[in-house]
C-alpha cells in the first residue's frame, strides 16, 4: 500500500504513536515539530445528511501549522508545472498565486511565514503528495476543529466561538504569520481565524450544485432550511466552514483559503 | 391628506375593479445606461404636473364605472383562460401574464440597470413592453459607521445597507450577476423573493470569494420584494446587512408621484450596547435571543436624520418603498405627522387607505404614499417605540414650503397651567380647600341630608341655614364621629332619628366636610381643623380606629 519512498516517514510516525500512547487521556500527544499525532475517535457530525449518526476517525497525523508561502515556494521551484504561468487553467484559476511577485518569487505582498493562499485544491493536493502526505479529509479536519485549548471535544466552547466569530468582524486586509495563535488541545495552530483550509473531500457533505435537482442533501443548504440537517444549529462556526467549502470548485483560488497536509498512520503499529 | 385618489379608494365592493392607483406613467423617462457602480445620484424627481394630470382620468374612470376583470380567485379560477392550457409563466401572478417563448426572450432589448445608493432608487419604468434587465450586484464586506464613533463590518450587496433597489417591470427577464469581491471572508448568494423558483436564486448564485455567478428569471408577480443572502447561517448574513429590495412594477406602472424614497429597517447585534464606540463584533447570543443593540433604518444610526434627512415640498406627493430586512423583528412603520393615504400592504397589490401605522414583516415590505400639506419635519419610526428611543429607528423627512394654518395652525396657546398646583385659598373660606369637603358631602352626607343640604323633613334634619349645626362646632364633630340619636330641634322642628357614626372618615375628611357644610347652604362659619377633630375623636368613650387606611 505504501510506496517504498514513504516508508521512512511512516515508520517514524509509528514510533511517535507508540511513544505518545502512554500520555493519552492527559494531554495531546507531541511529535515532530511539524506534525501532530491525532488519536482516533468518533463524533457526531455537524450535518447528518449522509445518514450517519457518528463519524469515526482513525488515528492520523496533521501538520501543526498551515503551509507557508516559503514551503510552497520550494514546492513550485521543484515542480515548475505548478508555477503561476505554467499551471493548467483546469487545475487553478486565473488568481492562482496572484499576489506573488513571480513564478518563483514571493515579493512584498507575500511574506515567507504567511500561510500560502490563492492555491487550488489540485495544487494543494500536489503539494502534499510531494511531501509524501495527503490532504486531510473533512471528517478528520472537523474532528480536530472541535477542540478548544484544553478539551478535544468542545465545539460550543463560548470563548473559542466568540474568538472565531470576531475574526469575521475584522477587515480581511492582511494575513498574520502562521503559528502566532495559541495551539489547541492537539497542538494544532491556526485551525480557526487565520485562513480557511482545503480538505480532500471539500464538496462531499452536500454534493449537488443546484437545488433544481430537488433531491439529495442540496435542498437543505440555504436560508432557514440549512438548519434542518444540522446537528447543532448554534454552531455558527461550523455552518460557515461547511458553507465555505460548498462554494468551492477544485480549480478555485481564494485570498483566504490555504491548506495543511495530513499523513496516515499504519494501523496496529 | 386629501387628494384625488381618495375618491376611488378600494372598498370591499369594488375589489374586483382595477385598483385605482394604476395608470399609465408619464412618458419619456427610460434610463438606459451602461453598467456602472453605485452612484450618489439624487432621488428621481417627477414633475408636479404628473399628479395633476392624473386626477381627471381617475375621476372619470370612477364616474363611468370602468373596471377590469377581477383577478382570478383561488376558489373560482377565471374560466376564460382555462380553455387552453396556459404556459407555465402565465399561471403566476394575480392577473394573466402573456407567455414568453425562448426566442422572444432572446430578442428582448437588454438594459443594464444603473444602481443607486439608498435612499435613492431607479426611476419609474416607462417602458410598455418587456425587456431583459441586466443587474450586476457586487458583494463586499466593508467596515462602515454604525453610529457616531461605532463601526461594524457589514456584509453588503453593492457596498450599502440596504443593497441598491432593483426596479423592473412585471414580465421582464432579469439577468442577475452576483460578484463576490476577492477580499470577502465568506461565500455569499442571493435569494430574491421576486423569483419563482427553488431558493429564489440562492443555489444558482452561491459564490466563493473572488468569483461570480449568474442566473436569469422572469418577474412573474408584481410587488415590492426583499432580497437577501441565504448562506448559512442565514440570520448572521442578514444581520450583517445582506438585504435589499426589488420592485416589480405592474405592467401599467404605479401612479406617478413627485418623490420616491427607499428605506429598510434592520437589526444589528453587537457585543457593545447602542452607541458604544469602537469596532463592534457580531454577538451571536444576542442575535439568537432577538435582542439587538441597534434597530435602524438604512444600516446605521442617523442614516436618515440631520444632513441625511429626506426632503420634500408642500404640495408634493411622496412614496416610500419600505422594507424590513429583519432578521428578527416586525416593524410597526409610522410617520409622525402624516397619515398614509395609500398602503400597498405587505408590498402586494391590495391597497389600504388612510393608515396610521403599517406592519412590515421581517423579510417583507410595504409601499406607502402621502401628500405633503404643511411644512415641518416628519419623523419616520418603528412605533414599537423603545426601538426609536434606544436603538435607532428614527428618520426625518423635512418638508419645506408655505404654512397652511387651516390644516395645521401651529401653536395657538402657550401659557402656564397649574392644575391643582394652583395656590390654595385659606381653609375655611370660599376657596379650593372646600372642594375635598364637597366630595365627601356628596358621597356620604347627601344621601340623607340631600345635595341641597335641605334634608327630608321630618326624617332627616336640614344642614342648610341650620341653627343646630352652627351653634356648636364640637357637637357637630362628635355627631359625625359618634353618630347622633334621639330628639333634636333644628330650626324649630323636632327630629327624632338616628345618624350613624362615620368614624371611618379621617380627621382630615371630617374637618373638610364640616368646613364645607358650615360655609355652604346659607351657613357662614369658621373652619373646622384637623386638630379639633382629633381632639374630639380622643374624647370618645370607645376609641375608634382613626380613619380608614
Amino acid at each position: 500500500m505504501i510506496p517504498a519512498a514513504r516508508w521512512s516517514s511512516t515508520l517514524l510516525l509509528s514510533a511517535l504513536i507508540a511513544s505518545a500512547a502512554t500520555a493519552w487521556g492527559q494531554r495531546a500527544p507531541q511529535s515532530a515539530p511539524d506534525l501532530r499525532v491525532i488519536r482516533g475517535g468518533e463524533y457526531r457530525p455537524f450535518y447528518r445528511l449522509t445518514g450517519r449518526e457518528r463519524v469515526t476517525v482513525r488515528a492520523f497525523a496533521l501538520d501543526a501549522r498551515p503551509v507557508t508561502n516559503e514551503r510552497f515556494l520550494a514546492f513550485v521551484r521543484a515542480n515548475p508545472a505548478w508555477q503561476r504561468t505554467r499551471v493548467r487553467r483546469l487545475f487553478a484559476d486565473q488568481d492562482y498565486l496572484a499576489h506573488w511577485a513571480g513564478d518563483a518569487e514571493l515579493g512584498p505582498a507575500a511574506r515567507p511565514s504567511q500561510p500560502v493562499t490563492r492555491v487550488s485544491w489540485f495544487a494543494a493536493r500536489a503539494f502534499c503528495e510531494a511531501q509524501g502526505r495527503r490532504l486531510p479529509t473533512e471528517g478528520e479536519w472537523e474532528y480536530v476543529a472541535r477542540a478548544s485549548d484544553r478539551s478535544p471535544d468542545a465545539p460550543r466552547d463560548p470563548a473559542t466561538t466568540s474568538r472565531i466569530l470576531a475574526w469575521y468582524g475584522r477587515p480581511n486586509a492582511t494575513l498574520e504569520d502562521v503559528g502566532a495563535s495559541r495551539p489547541n488541545y492537539w497542538g494544532l495552530h491556526d485551525l480557526h481565524a487565520l485562513v480557511w483550509e482545503w480538505v480532500e473531500d471539500f464538496n462531499s457533505a452536500l454534493v449537488v450544485t443546484d437545488s433544481r435537482d430537488n433531491q439529495g442533501p442540496g435542498v437543505a443548504r440555504f436560508c432557514g432550511a440549512a438548519s434542518s440537517g444540522a446537528a447543532d444549529v448554534g454552531d455558527y462556526v461550523a455552518f460557515m466552514r461547511y458553507a465555505f467549502r460548498q462554494s468551492l470548485r477544485g480549480s478555485y483560488t481564494v485570498r483566504n483559503l490555504g491548506f495543511r497536509c495530513a499523513a496516515d498512520i499504519a494501523p496496529g503499529e | 391628506m386629501r387628494h384625488p385618489f381618495e375618491l376611488v379608494a378600494v372598498t370591499p365592493g369594488s375589489m374586483g375593479c382595477k385598483p385605482p392607483l394604476r395608470s399609465p406613467p408619464p412618458s419619456g423617462r427610460l434610463r438606459r445606461a451602461g453598467r456602472s457602480p453605485l452612484t450618489d445620484q439624487g432621488v428621481p424627481m417627477i414633475s408636479r404636473q404628473s399628479i395633476r394630470s392624473l386626477a381627471l382620468p381617475l375621476s372619470l374612470g370612477v364616474a363611468l364605472g370602468s373596471c377590469v376583470p377581477p383577478p382570478s380567485q383561488p376558489a373560482a379560477p377565471a374560466p376564460a383562460t382555462s380553455a387552453t392550457p396556459a404556459p407555465a409563466a402565465a399561471r403566476s401572478g394575480a392577473r394573466p401574464l402573456a407567455p414568453l417563448t425562448r426566442a422572444e426572450q432572446n430578442a428582448l432589448p437588454a438594459i443594464e440597470q444603473t444602481l443607486v445608493r439608498p435612499p435613492g432608487l431607479p426611476p419609474p419604468i416607462t417602458r410598455r413592453t418587456p425587456a431583459k434587465v441586466v443587474i450586476h450586484l457586487e458583494v463586499r464586506e466593508v467596515t462602515m459607521p454604525l453610529a457616531d464613533g461605532a463601526t461594524y463590518t457589514f456584509w453588503t450587496f453593492g457596498g450599502s445597507v440596504p443593497g441598491p433597489m432593483i426596479r423592473v417591470r412585471r414580465g421582464d427577464i432579469v439577468e442577475l450577476h452576483l460578484m463576490n469581491h476577492p477580499s470577502s471572508t465568506m461565500p455569499h448568494n442571493i435569494d430574491l423573493h421576486a423569483v419563482t423558483g427553488p431558493g429564489g436564486g440562492a443555489a444558482s448564485t452561491f459564490t466563493a470569494p473572488g468569483h461570480q455567478t449568474q442566473f436569469t428569471f422572469r418577474a412573474l408577480n408584481e410587488g415590492l420584494y426583499v432580497y437577501h443572502c441565504a448562506t448559512a447561517p442565514v440570520g448572521m448574513h442578514i444581520a450583517n446587512g445582506m438585504y435589499g429590495m426589488i420592485a416589480v412594477e405592474p405592467e401599467e406602472g404605479w401612479a406617478p408621484v413627485d418623490r420616491e424614497y427607499y428605506l429598510m429597517q434592520g437589526e444589528v447585534y453587537t457585543s457593545g450596547n447602542y452607541r458604544e464606540p469602537g469596532l463592534q463584533p457580531f454577538d451571536m447570543r444576542r442575535a439568537i435571543n432577538e435582542d439587538p443593540a441597534y434597530v435602524v433604518f438604512n444600516g446605521r444610526d442617523g442614516a436618515l436624520t440631520g444632513t441625511n434627512a429626506l426632503t420634500g415640498r408642500v404640495g408634493e406627493r411622496v412614496r416610500l418603498f419600505v422594507g424590513n430586512g429583519g432578521p428578527n423583528l416586525i416593524s410597526s412603520f409610522h410617520v409622525i405627522g402624516e397619515i398614509f393615504d395609500h398602503v400597498y400592504s405587505e408590498g402586494g397589490s391590495t391597497v389600504n387607505t388612510n393608515v396610521q401605522t403599517t406592519l412590515v414583516p421581517a423579510g417583507g415590505s410595504a409601499i406607502v404614499d402621502f401628500g405633503l400639506e404643511v411644512p415641518g419635519s416628519l419623523v419616520l419610526v418603528d412605533h414599537s417605540i423603545f426601538r426609536t428611543f434606544h436603538k435607532g429607528t428614527l428618520g426625518m423627512l423635512r418638508v419645506e414650503g408655505p404654512d397652511n394654518t387651516v390644516i395645521y395652525s401651529g401653536r395657538e396657546v402657550d401659557e402656564a397651567y397649574l392644575g391643582d398646583y394652583a395656590p390654595q385659598a385659606a381653609a375655611g373660606t370660599d376657596g379650593a380647600a372646600l372642594q375635598p369637603g364637597e366630595q365627601t358631602f356628596n358621597g356620604v352626607c347627601s344621601a340623607c341630608h340631600q345635595r341641597t343640604g335641605a334634608g327630608l323633613p321630618p326624617v332627616f334634619p336640614p344642614l342648610a341655614s341650620s341653627d343646630y349645626l352652627m351653634a356648636d362646632k364640637t357637637r357637630s364633630i362628635r355627631a359625625v364621629l359618634a353618630g347622633l340619636s334621639g330628639p333634636v330641634t333644628v330650626n324649630g322642628t323636632v327630629y327624632n332619628g338616628a345618624m350613624p357614626p362615620l368614624a371611618n372618615l379621617t380627621d382630615h375628611e371630617v374637618a373638610d366636610v364640616l368646613t364645607y357644610v358650615r360655609n355652604h347652604f346659607g351657613n357662614h362659619g369658621d373652619a373646622v381643623t384637623v386638630s379639633e377633630v382629633a381632639a374630639v375623636r380622643a374624647t370618645l368613650v370607645t376609641p375608634t380606629p382613626s380613619g380608614h387606611p
